[in-house]
């Protein structure tokens, strides 16, 4: 039985971590080992004599062309990783301190029609956000939102803002009335008690709030691709802007730069892992 | 005036709840004052409405002179401890007591000197720099009223404190809560369920059931002359011992007959004639071989300085105290006897006591 769960865990490790390893190893090659008929996955020191051995000459020129402006794309990758953290920070922020805020509302007062209003927010979530991508394309237009760092962040945080909600919700929830009170018969603030004793109770909540705020305005690209075609490209539309031009795909400056794209998803997430778990079952665990 | 003035404090929920209803109450600065009644009977309501963590639907709330019925709870000058403690967990002990201090302007060093002192005083010195969530039910306790006294208020105000100590840890905390009250003279109001603890420290108690307050005196007034059934049947443990009774008029009194027994009790005050509710507490209630009520033990409660023995008898269930060496066995035929002086009547449809 132990075997088996091994076993099972490992296969899984192995399947999940592939694509990475590979695009890891992608990232090391010359353009004409990654697109190389023969499979290479060895790296070696020294280019192999014939083009079927699996080694290929490992190099860091790819990271070292990051910087490069390819055919296919107006700036170079660094700037469009500006652009994404640029966007993807601001729209959490805004989403996890404007959620924060309305679900310390729902938690704590009597609002007329509480639970309707709860489920409209999250029923904007039932809608796949691409099915509103034409409205919204001709708002933008309107409103010259097109291709700029604020529509983006704007965009973002509105989708992340249900989301945020209700996670914040559930993780106020479980803060104890009390604490507040107590703050209240010490003699500050409502305002007061909220900075000074709720939010710092409320900070693992808002972390995790925020790992998965970052994580869906990081990845998003079907808005990216079709609001920010020009100006503001974020990295994953910016990738994929890079088809179809005359030079080909450079493979592995996309792997070098994919690499760089997820690991700070990647440490964000590991180091809040188990709080992580308790953000997905939206607080209904109680201590 | 009073130094804090209940008047006619009313609390309706939304649902159409009555909390607390028409509740009068004064207390004079450094009294002592215990709501007592079951879970939901108003007394918390009735605390944090002083607290001005609930507003009132009606009726005045004055302390030292100033109304603040709408104040908010901030501007009332009041320290409390809640049943759970509710220290702040990411700030450490002395943060904590120095909490209330820091929004009133007073410098770091004055607030950390004042939480030293208190702390000395109340023998936390060695937990100031721990975090509130490591400490036993009791430090937590300690800790709670020294934040709740660290700004001197006007009135401290106690929700069941002692509720999540065990037992033993209660009795010490009971008499430390007393002592630091009696040595700061504040005008206190402290909820329970616990009738015990009530005794122990009240001044005065106020028994609440229902949202309204059934009696309000001191605890040997609210133990023998007990204003109703209820407080008859709450306060004393065990209760009253209550049993349905008939009187007729006498010479110069009342005869009572309980349903059921015949037996005859005399009463010296009259009272008219017709069905009533019977009460005696179990240190009137005697085994006495020349009683005329007989009854049969089902317990025999050993309670180390005195037991009390639970008789069944026509009439119904009594229970007598007894002293300590004086054991019976369950199912023993015993005889009782009942102290005229300690007969308590009531009106059965009221509940009122009558004599």
């Amino acid at each position: 039985m132990r075997v088996l769960r091994y076993l099972v865990v490992v296969l899984y490790f192995l399947v999940a971590t592939a694509p990475l390893v590979w695009m890891g190893l992608s990232s090391l090659k010359h353009r004409d080992d990654s697109i190389r008929p023969h499979a290479n996955f060895l790296p070696a020191l020294s280019a192999p004599a014939t083009p079927t051995d699996p080694r290929f000459e490992a190099t860091l020129a790819a990271y070292r062309q990051l910087g490069e402006v390819h055919a296919g794309a107006q700036q170079s990758f660094w700037s469009h990783l500006g652009n994404s953290v640029l966007i993807g920070v601001l729209s959490t922020l805004a989403s996890v301190a404007l959620g924060t805020c309305c679900a310390y509302g729902f938690s704590r007062f009597r609002v007329p029609g509480a639970k309707d209003w709860l489920f409209f927010i999250l029923s904007t979530r039932f809608l796949p956000p691409l099915a509103v991508v034409v409205p919204v394309l001709i708002m933008y237009r309107t409103l010259d939102l097109q291709g700029t760092h604020a529509g983006l962040i704007v965009l973002y945080t509105v989708f992340n803002l249900s989301l945020a909600v209700w996670l914040m919700k559930g993780f106020l929830d479980d803060i104890p009335r009390a604490f507040e009170e107590a703050a209240l018969v010490d003699g500050y603030s409502r305002a007061q008690a909220f900075v000074r004793v709720v939010l710092p109770e409320a900070r693992t909540g808002m972390a995790v709030t925020a790992v998965f705020c970052l994580i869906s305005a990081w990845n998003e690209y079907g808005f990216a691709m079709t609001l920010n075609s020009s100006g503001a490209i974020t990295v994953p539309a910016y990738f994929a802007g890079l088809q179809g031009n005359i030079e080909g795909m450079p493979w592995p400056q996309i792997a070098a730069g994919a690499l760089l794209f997820v690991a700070p998803i990647v440490v964000f997430t590991v180091l809040v892992r188990k709080n992580l778990l308790r953000g997905m079952t939206f607080g209904t665990i109680k201590q | 005036m009073s130094f804090l003035e209940l008047e006619q404090l009313e609390k309706t929920w939304p649902d159409g709840t009555r909390a607390v209803r028409a509740v009068d109450l004064s207390l004079e600065r450094g009294e002592f004052v215990v709501l007592l009644g079951p879970s939901g009977c108003g007394k918390t309501t009735t605390l944090r409405m002083i607290a001005g963590l609930e507003q009132p639907t009606a009726g005045r709330i004055v302390l030292d002179g100033r109304e603040v019925t709408h104040l908010p709870a901030s501007e009332r000058d009041i320290g409390m401890v809640f049943q759970f403690y509710a220290l702040y967990p990411h700030l450490s002990v002395a943060e904590n007591i120095a909490f209330p201090l820091e929004c009133t302007g007073v410098a770091k060093s004055e607030r950390l000197a004042v939480a030293r002192r208190l702390a000395e005083q109340l023998e936390l010195t060695h937990l100031l720099d721990r975090r509130p969530r490591g400490l036993s039910g009791g430090d937590q306790q300690r800790v709670a009223l020294a934040r709740a006294m660290a700004r001197k208020p006007a009135a401290w105000l106690m929700d069941e404190p002692l509720g999540t100590l065990d037992a033993s840890r209660r009795a010490d905390m009971c008499e430390f809560i007393r002592a630091q009250q009696l040595e700061h003279s504040v005008a206190t109001v402290y909820v329970t369920h616990d009738q015990e603890e009530a005794m122990r420290l009240a001044d005065r108690v106020v028994v609440m059931s229902a949202g309204a307050v059934l009696q309000v005196g001191p605890p040997h007034e609210v133990y023998d002359e007990p204003a109703d059934l209820f407080v008859a049947r709450f306060v004393g443990s065990p209760g009253m011992n209550l049993l349905d009774a008939e009187t007729s008029s006498a010479d110069g009194g009342a005869v009572l007959r309980p349903r059921g027994c015949e037996v005859q009790l005399a009463l010296t005050q009259s009272i008219g004639a017709g069905a009533v509710i019977l009460g005696a507490r179990p240190e009137y209630v005697r085994l006495d071989p020349r009683g005329d009520l007989r009854g049969r033990v089902v317990l025999d409660a050993f309670m180390g300085s005195h037991r009390y023995v639970h008789v069944d008898a026509p009439c119904g269930r009594l229970v007598a105290l007894q002293p300590a060496h004086a054991s019976v066995a369950n199912g023993d035929e015993v005889r009782l006897s009942i102290d005229p002086k300690g007969l308590r009547i009531f009106d059965p449809q009221s509940g009122r006591r009558l004599a």
